[in-house]
């Protein structure tokens, strides 16, 4: 995977994970195009589209889009559960989770990939390992007390 | 909702997100964030060392802020501060800071890679994985360095723990993309592969992409991996949906490992010891039959990574290319999914067809599906599917169905999206020149094409129509005609009058003797679109002008009349004014025999090796070209020259006067002889297509 993108419908940039090296003003320039491109498909068209030299896979998860970019050898139907994976994990951790939670928790979201995924590949696949590594990487952290945020959001998806 | 309530919550952090989000404007965002980028300066400027919380946090709103879009430019030493930490949550923040901003200062490289060493040698897993992670994410020169030795080691150590390996693994992978020199597994090859069989499946899932990477770069130090690849996949396959625990996805037992294991195997040949080749194809029989069966679960996750193992399967078996059932298997299973509900399996199964097409074993079977891909082509409402549809017509298209393809993509284009039109337009070029019989539909074909598309009919398509008008004797009377009728057509393209200009001013004598087509018919309609075109092509009518002179005396003086006018001998176009003047002259002082020396019919083009064909880029899927199409090609090349003596030395090129090199031939004097050159602009086109795909939804 060249790199993986989560973007909300109004095309706000939530999560931008890079596994290629680009400079700060190619990463903008694509990221630009590639919403935009996102953005404009139709709800019943499919998952995958060309685009440059790379394929692209996605999926919306309620209100936000999970993007991806692939190399033309790249399995793309693995890639789409790749994303699913990754919500899989986002949900379990939040609960329910939402778009706000990746906002307001977006270090937690990046922490959570790079257990899943690193390099672009995945590491490990079983959900169990994944959430116990996050898990003992917590009972490390101190304890604050914190406000509990009101959320009226719609979760991503329903658990399985 | 747990969403602070694990770990800590930095509290300054929420409250300033939801300032920002409340933020009205883009101008109240800057000046909210500018506020607090004040903020954190003085805070890290102040005399008061920070604590380690407060440091995390201000590390990570500025962090944050770069999310945003906004430039950083400082933080960092700060940040490296806190890789120094004893607390897990403040390294951890440290560590994705400076991997997503990545500095180039070399004092904090230094830190950096010390804070890493040390976390590396710590033996406590979480921290080295942090760190591994940190080199995985930057991958930087400095970082390959200082590591890729010791990574190897840590990584085949026999007490490091699974979820380091893991780790070690792919952060391996990533330094040996970014420095390859710099890793060097020696040693390591043989406990590296060895791997393969680790009890733990996340490790082998890890490995193997390492595995697959180091293979394709040094496919002899690592072929052993593929008999134990095959053995792993074989257990996998055979599995029952409850042994693999974990690693089941949706009843499909380890959908990831078993496609990294296909695509390791792409990087060999098909085995070559019986046994082992023996257990992978039983193997891909059963990924084969289990798609006939009928589905454990209903949900798209099931048959998605269920499908993803099928279609890697088919990708080993067209690349193996030498198991004739499994080839038909393969396409059988391919054509189901064409006409599947799921969009994403009919893009995919097209996708996958292309590459089947061109080989020898499935080509007759992938042929069976034209009539689907052709509705795919005519009713599918996704582009991108549609434009699969047509690059599997162009990969199937041979002798015994070109003529309904052509005649399918050339409706298809009247139609098309602007931005796909280039590569359709030199696909049928390339299709009707290959498999043309009758040469008078090949004529037919293309000026079709300038007349739907003519826009993006590029220079190489028009010029090699009138090459091989040039060479084939037996099509030059059609083409004269075929291209006066459609210049009669009252809004012709540009090309049109390109390519009619010349073809008349060299054969328009085949079609004089009508009176509807007679000389001075014929001048006229080419003068009468004089006004409507460019310079270069009211260049070329002049040349097909004084080539009228030559070939119809009865027209000099009306010729004459025109070249003699101040728009043409006074024209500020250099080029045009030239040949005017020249032109003119010539009629009036050159002797008949003189003129008709000078301006003798074009001689043939000579044509290229055909061994061009075999260094044409292989493009993966659609514009691939097989070894079939090398050797098809190397024969359509001879037949080119078809159809009739030349006779006479006096046509040899040799032996035309210099002057008329000059000025008749040196507006084509760079013609590329080859329909290689089509097939070279295609696959440019094509690449040129994605970078503006997005113009087109």
């Amino acid at each position: 995977m060249q790199f993986m993108l989560l973007f909300s419908r109004q095309g706000k940039l939530r999560l931008q994970k890079w596994y290629v090296p680009l400079s700060d003003k190619e990463k903008k320039k694509i990221t630009r195009e590639l919403v935009q491109t996102v953005l404009a498909r139709k709800p019943k068209m499919c998952s995958f589209l060309e685009w440059r030299d790379l394929k692209i896979v996605y999926k919306r998860y309620a209100s936000l889009y999970f993007c991806c970019a692939i190399e033309d050898q790249d399995n793309e139907l693995i890639t789409l559960e790749i994303i699913h994976r990754y919500v899989e994990l986002l949900d379990k951790y939040f609960g329910s989770v939402c778009e706000l939670d990746i906002i307001f928790n977006f270090e937690k979201a990046y922490f959570i990939l790079d257990e899943f995924l690193l390099g672009g590949e995945a590491q490990e696949t079983s959900k169990k390992n994944v959430l116990k590594a996050i898990e003992q990487a917590d009972l490390l952290q101190e304890v604050r007390p914190g406000p509990a945020l009101a959320k009226q959001n719609v979760p991503l998806f329903v658990t399985v | 909702m747990p969403a602070v309530s694990k770990g800590d919550g930095m509290r300054g952090l929420a409250v300033f997100i939801s300032d920002i989000r409340n933020c009205k404007s883009k101008e109240a965002e800057i000046k909210r964030i500018n506020k607090e980028l004040a903020n954190i300066r003085s805070k890290f400027k102040g005399d008061k060392a920070l604590d380690g919380y407060s440091k995390k946090k201000y590390v990570c709103k500025l962090l944050f802020i770069f999310l945003l879009g906004h430039d950083i430019d400082f933080g960092h030493m700060e940040a490296v501060n806190l890789l120094s930490s004893n607390k897990y949550t403040e390294k951890q923040i440290g560590y994705l800071f400076i991997s997503v901003l990545v500095n180039s200062n070399s004092e904090l490289i230094r830190l950096i890679n010390n804070a890493i060493k040390n976390d590396l040698s710590s033996r406590n897993p979480t921290f080295m994985c942090l760190a591994l992670h940190c080199i995985a994410n930057v991958g930087s020169r400095e970082m390959a360095e200082a590591f890729a030795g010791e990574i190897p080691r840590i990584l085949v150590a026999g007490d490091t723990m699974d979820s380091v390996k893991q780790s070690a693994a792919l952060c391996l992978l990533r330094l040996y993309k970014t420095s390859p020199d710099l890793v060097l597994m020696g040693e390591w090859t043989s406990r590296v592969v060895h791997l393969l069989n680790d009890q733990h499946m996340g490790v082998v899932t890890a490995a193997i992409s390492l595995i697959t990477c180091l293979s394709q770069k040094n496919p002899d130090e690592f072929k052993t991996c593929v008999s134990l690849a095959v053995s792993r996949l074989s257990r996998i396959v055979s599995s029952a949906s409850t042994d693999l625990q974990d690693y089941t996805y949706y009843f499909v037992p380890a959908p990831w490992l078993s496609c990294k294991l296909l695509r390791l195997l792409q990087c060999y040949p098909p085995p070559e010891d019986g046994a082992v080749k023996g257990r992978l194809v039983e193997c891909l029989e059963t990924i084969l039959n289990k798609a006939q069966e009928p589905p454990k679960s209903k949900k798209v996750q099931h048959s998605n990574a269920k499908n993803a193992i099928l279609f890697e399967a088919i990708s080993l078996i067209i690349h193996y290319d030498s198991e004739p059932n499994l080839l038909v298997r393969a396409c059988n299973q391919l054509g189901q999914f064409l006409q599947h509900r799921e969009t994403n399996l009919r893009y995919l199964a097209l996708e996958s067809m292309c590459t089947l097409a061109s080989s020898e074993f499935s080509h007759e079977a992938v042929k069976t599906h034209i009539e689907t891909v052709i509705n795919a082509l005519k009713t599918e409402r996704d582009v991108s599917v549609r434009q699969r549809a047509a690059d599997l017509l162009y990969a199937m298209c041979d002798r015994s169905n070109a003529k309904q393809i052509v005649a399918e993509m050339l409706s298809y284009l009247e139609t098309a999206d602007y931005s796909i039109r280039e590569e359709m337009v030199l696909k049928v070029a390339i299709l009707a020149e290959k498999y043309a019989v009758d040469y008078s539909w090949y004529v037919d074909t293309i000026l079709n094409l300038i007349r739907i598309a003519g826009d993006y009919v590029s220079e190489e398509v028009w010029y090699r129509v009138i090459q091989i008008v040039i060479n084939r004797d037996d099509v030059q009377g059609y083409a004269a005609k075929t291209v006066f009728e459609a210049l009669q057509a009252p809004a012709c393209h540009e090309n049109m009058v390109k390519v009619g200009g010349y073809i008349l001013g060299e054969f328009g004598n085949l079609i004089a003797g009508d009176p509807r087509s007679s000389p001075l018919v014929q001048f006229n309609l080419l003068h009468s679109k004089f006004h409507l075109c460019s310079v270069p092509t009211r260049a070329l009518l002049l040349s097909a002008y004084i080539k009228f002179i030559n070939l119809f005396p009865e027209t000099k003086s009306t010729i004459q009349e025109v070249l003699r006018s101040d728009s043409q001998i006074r024209n500020s176009d250099v080029e045009l004014q030239q040949r005017a003047v020249e032109y003119l002259k010539l009629s009036s002082i050159a002797s008949t025999d003189v003129l008709a020396t000078v301006l003798e019919e074009m001689p043939p083009f000579p044509e290229r090796e055909s061994s061009i064909l075999a260094k044409l880029k292989k493009k993966k899927g659609p514009g691939a070209v097989s070894v079939n199409e090398l050797e098809e090609g190397k024969r359509e090349a001879g037949e080119l020259n078809g159809g009739g003596e030349r006779g006479g030395d006096t046509h040899s090129p040799t032996s035309l006067p210099l002057f008329s090199q000059t000025t008749i031939t040196h507006s084509f004097s760079h013609i590329i002889s080859s329909s290689l050159v089509l097939e070279d602009r295609m696959q440019n086109v094509v690449k040129n297509n994605h970078k503006q795909m997005f113009f087109c939804f």
